[in-house]
C-alpha cells in the first residue's frame, strides 16, 4: 500500500553506511550539534542589526573614552597608548555579550516550548547542550573578530599570527563564557532571575577585568576577587597574545598570582578547566529524567 | 469510518523485508499489532506539602497501527501526562508502554526516533524562515543534509506552504504556524504522529484545513494518528477513541459503538412548569428505571425511539394545563457517552466554563 512513502525517509539510519550502531549513533549526535550551531548562524545571519548593537557600546568606548582619556594617561603607566590597553578588554566585552545570551536563550526556549521540541528529538541532551554551547561560541567569536578588524584604528599591526592568536584567545573565553552561562541557565527557571543576576554582576566582573585600568593598583581584595574573575583571563590571554608578538605595546599589570604574573598556557589552562568543568556540571543538571 | 482500517493494520505492521539494515530493525517493526499498547500506566507527580499529584492511576491503553484514534477528556484528565510518557519525555511512576514497537523506559531513543510529536504549546522559532526551522529540525533528527533538503520540500509541500518557504515564521498566521508545525513532526516519517490538542486556539476555518491534512497523511500514508482533544465533534471524526477522567480510562470503543452502547435518545421537554412537567412525565412513561431530570435546560429523559414520545408527553402536558414551550428529541451523542461514564458534562467539567450558570442554558 503506501507502507514504502512511509518508509522512505527512515532510509538513512539504516542505508547511510554499513556503520556500526556506535558509529550511527555518533553520527546522529553530530548532526544534532551541528544543527544547533547552523540555527544561532542563521539568527546571526538573519538580525545583522543586533550583531551591530552588540559591537556598538564596544566601539564607543574604544574611541570616547579611550580617545578622551588616552591624552589624560601618559604611555608610561601602562606600557601602552590608552586605546591600544582597551582594546583586549573591548574584545572581552564584545564576546561576552552573545555568550551570555546562550544562557537566556536557553530559559526563553524553555519558556516558549521550544526547549521541549529539542528534547523530543532522539538525540542525548548533553549533545543538545554541547550543540548550545558551540554555537554560542562560535557567534561571540565572529562578534569579536569583526570588532578586530579595528585592530588598526588602535595602532596595532595586522599581522596574521596576531590575528590569529587573538582569534583563538577569543574562542577559548567565548566557550568559557557560553559554558558558565549554561550551567546558570540550567539551574534558573525565570529569565528575570536571570536578567537581575547579570545586571548585578556584569558591571563589577568588567571593571575587574583589567580591561579598563591596571588591575594591581587595587586594593588587595579586589585583586583578589579578579583572581576568581574568568573575564580577567580572558583580558589577560588577549593582551598576552599581543605582548607575544608586539613587545613595544606589551601593557602592565594583569592578574597575578601571589605577586607573580600567571604564564599564558597556564591562564588558558585555567579557561579550558573552568568552561569544560561548568559545561559537564551543566549536562549532569540537565540530563536529570522528568 | 476508515473502510481499511481493519484490513490494512497488519499491512502495515510488516516490515520492508531486508531493506532496512539498521540495528533497530532487529526489534523493528516486527509486527506488534498495536501502535501503542500501556498496562497500568501510573504517573503520579510530587506535590506540595509532600502530597502527591496522581496524573494517572494505572492506564490500559491499545491503539491499532494504522487507525485515527482520539483521547478524549477535559482539561486535566491526564492527556498530555499520557503523551509525555508515550514519547518518552517523562518517566512512568509504574507500569509500562510500548509505542510503535519499542519501549519508553528502556529505548526511549528509539521510540522518540519512531514517533512524531505536535505539542498543545508548539513553538518554532519566529526568527527563522519556515525552512530553516524545518531544515533545522530534520538535522536533529539525524538527517543527511540532502535528506533533510528533500523533506523539507515534501512535507512544505503536503501542507501547502511551498509558497511561504522563504516567510519569516513570526509574519505566518496562527493556522499556517500549526500546519508547519505538523510538518516538522512529519519531517522524520514516524510511524506515529501525536497530537496533543491540535486545533486548540484556531478559528474554524484554519481547523478544518488542518484536519483535512491529518486525513490525508492517513489516507495516503496509513499514518497512526494519536489525537487528545476537548472537542467532542474531533472525537467524533476518528476511528476509534477513549475517554479519560480523573487519570482513569472510562470508556474506549468506535464513536457509533460507544454511542449505540448508550443507545436511548435524550428528549428534552421546555415547559411552563418545569418542576410540576417532571412529576408528569415521570407517570406517563410509566417505568421505575427511567430517569426524569429537571435542570436549567427543562426537563430531560432517556428513552428508546424519542421522538415517538413527544407527542404522547405533550398530550399528557397538555392534560395537567402545563404548556410545553420546546420539545426535542437526539440520538445519543459523545457528551452523552461521557456524561453515561463519569455523571458529568464533558463541557461543565472545564474549569473555564459555569456549569449551572442559569445564562449558560442554550
Amino acid at each position: 500500500m503506501t507502507t514504502p512513502a512511509l518508509r522512505a525517509p527512515a532510509a538513512p539510519d539504516g542505508t547511510d553506511g554499513p556503520g556500526s550502531a556506535p558509529a550511527d549513533r555518533l553520527r546522529r549526535e553530530l548532526r544534532a550539534v551541528h544543527a544547533l550551531v547552523h540555527r544561532d548562524l542563521l539568527r546571526l545571519a538573519a538580525q545583522p542589526a543586533h550583531a551591530a548593537l552588540v559591537l556598538f557600546q564596544p566601539v564607543l568606548y574604544l574611541f570616547i573614552l579611550g580617545g578622551g582619556l588616552a591624552a589624560l594617561i601618559p604611555d608610561s603607566s601602562l606600557g601602552t597608548g590608552y586605546q591600544a590597553y582597551l582594546f583586549p578588554g573591548m574584545l572581552m566585552m564584545t564576546v561576552q555579550a552573545p555568550a551570555i545570551m546562550v544562557g537566556v536563550r536557553l530559559i526563553t526556549d524553555r519558556q516558549s516550548g521550544y526547549l521541549r521540541e529539542l528534547l523530543m528529538a532522539p538525540v542525548s541532551r548533553p549533545a543538545l547542550l554541547l550543540g548550545s554551547c558551540a554555537g554560542g561560541t562560535l557567534v561571540a567569536t565572529v562578534q569579536g573578530a569583526l570588532l578586530l578588524c579595528l585592530a588598526g584604528a588602535v595602532g596595532l599591526p595586522y599581522d596574521p599570527v596576531l590575528i590569529a592568536l587573538l582569534l583563538g584567545g577569543m574562542v577559548l573565553a567565548s566557550f568559557t563564557i557560553t559554558a558558565l552561562s549554561l550551567a546558570l541557565a540550567v539551574s534558573l527557571n525565570r529569565p528575570e532571575v536571570f536578567h537581575m543576576l547579570l545586571g548585578l554582576v556584569m558591571m563589577p566582573l568588567m571593571f575587574l577585568s583589567g580591561g579598563f585600568f591596571p588591575l594591581h593598583n587595587l586594593p588587595g581584595w579586589a585583586r583578589a576577587l579578579a583572581g576568581a574573575n574568568p573575564l580577567a583571563y580572558g583580558v589577560d590571554l588577549l593582551r598576552g597574545c599581543i605582548a607575544l608578538r608586539v613587545p613595544d605595546e606589551a601593557a602592565v599589570g594583569g592578574i597575578d598570582w601571589f605577586g607573580r604574573q600567571p604564564p599564558l598556557v597556564l591562564e588558558a589552562g585555567v579557561l579550558l578547566a573552568t568552561g569544560a568543568a561548568a559545561l559537564l556540571w551543566a549536562a549532569h543538571r540537565f540530563s536529570r529524567p522528568e | 469510518m476508515q473502510p481499511h482500517a481493519g484490513a490494512g493494520a497488519p499491512a502495515q505492521a510488516a516490515p520492508p523485508p531486508a531493506a532496512r539494515t539498521s540495528p533497530d530493525s532487529a526489534h523493528g517493526a516486527t509486527g506488534p499489532a498495536y501502535a501503542v499498547s500501556t498496562r497500568g500506566l501510573v504517573k503520579t507527580y510530587p506535590g506540595p506539602d509532600g502530597t502527591a499529584t496522581h496524573a494517572l492511576r494505572g492506564l490500559d491503553l491499545d491503539v491499532h497501527r494504522g487507525e485515527t484514534f482520539a483521547f478524549l477528556g477535559p482539561n486535566g484528565a491526564g492527556k498530555s501526562t499520557t503523551i509525555a510518557l508515550l514519547c518518552a519525555l517523562a518517566r512512568p511512576t509504574s507500569g509500562r508502554a510500548t509505542v510503535a514497537g519499542a519501549d519508553v523506559l528502556t529505548e526511549p531513543d528509539l521510540v522518540r526516533r519512531r514517533v512524531g510529536m505536535l505539542f498543545q504549546h508548539s513553538a518554532l522559532d519566529p526568527d527563522l524562515t519556515a525552512e530553516q526551522n524545518l531544515h533545522i529540525h530534520a538535522r536533529l533528527y539525524g538527517l543527511s543534509r540532502r535528506d533533510a533538503r528533500r523533506r523539507t520540500t515534501e512535507t512544505l509541500d503536503a501542507v501547502d506552504l511551498v509558497d511561504r518557504r522563504r516567510a519569516l515564521v513570526r509574519t505566518l498566521s496562527g493556522g499556517m504556524r500549526r500546519r508547519l508545525e505538523l510538518a516538522r513532526g512529519l519531517l522524520h516519517a514516524p510511524e506515529i504522529l501525536f497530537l496533543d490538542e491540535p486545533t486548540t486556539g484556531l478559528d474554524p476555518h484554519a481547523r478544518a484545513q488542518v484536519w483535512q491534512h491529518l486525513r490525508a497523511l492517513r489516507d495516503r500514508q496509513g499514518s497512526t494518528l494519536f489525537v487528545t482533544t476537548h472537542y467532542l465533534e474531533e472525537a467524533e471524526n476518528c476511528d476509534r477513541l477513549a475517554i479519560i477522567d480523573g487519570g482513569r480510562l472510562v470508556a474506549q470503543g468506535a464513536p457509533a459503538a460507544l454511542k449505540a452502547a448508550i443507545g436511548d435518545d435524550r428528549v428534552v421537554l421546555r415547559t411552563s412548569d418545569d418542576a410540576t412537567a417532571r412529576r408528569v412525565v415521570r407517570e406517563a412513561t410509566a417505568s421505575p428505571d427511567t430517569a426524569v431530570t429537571a435542570d436549567a435546560e427543562g426537563v430531560w429523559l432517556r428513552v428508546p425511539d424519542g421522538s415517538a414520545w413527544i407527542p404522547r408527553l405533550c398530550a399528557a402536558l397538555a392534560g395537567h394545563g402545563i404548556a410545553v414551550l420546546a420539545a426535542s428529541a437526539a440520538p445519543p451523542t459523545l457528551d452523552d457517552v461521557f456524561f453515561h461514564h463519569t455523571g458529568r458534562s464533558i463541557n461543565a467539567a472545564r474549569p473555564d466554563r459555569t456549569p449551572d450558570a442559569p445564562g449558560s442554558a442554550p
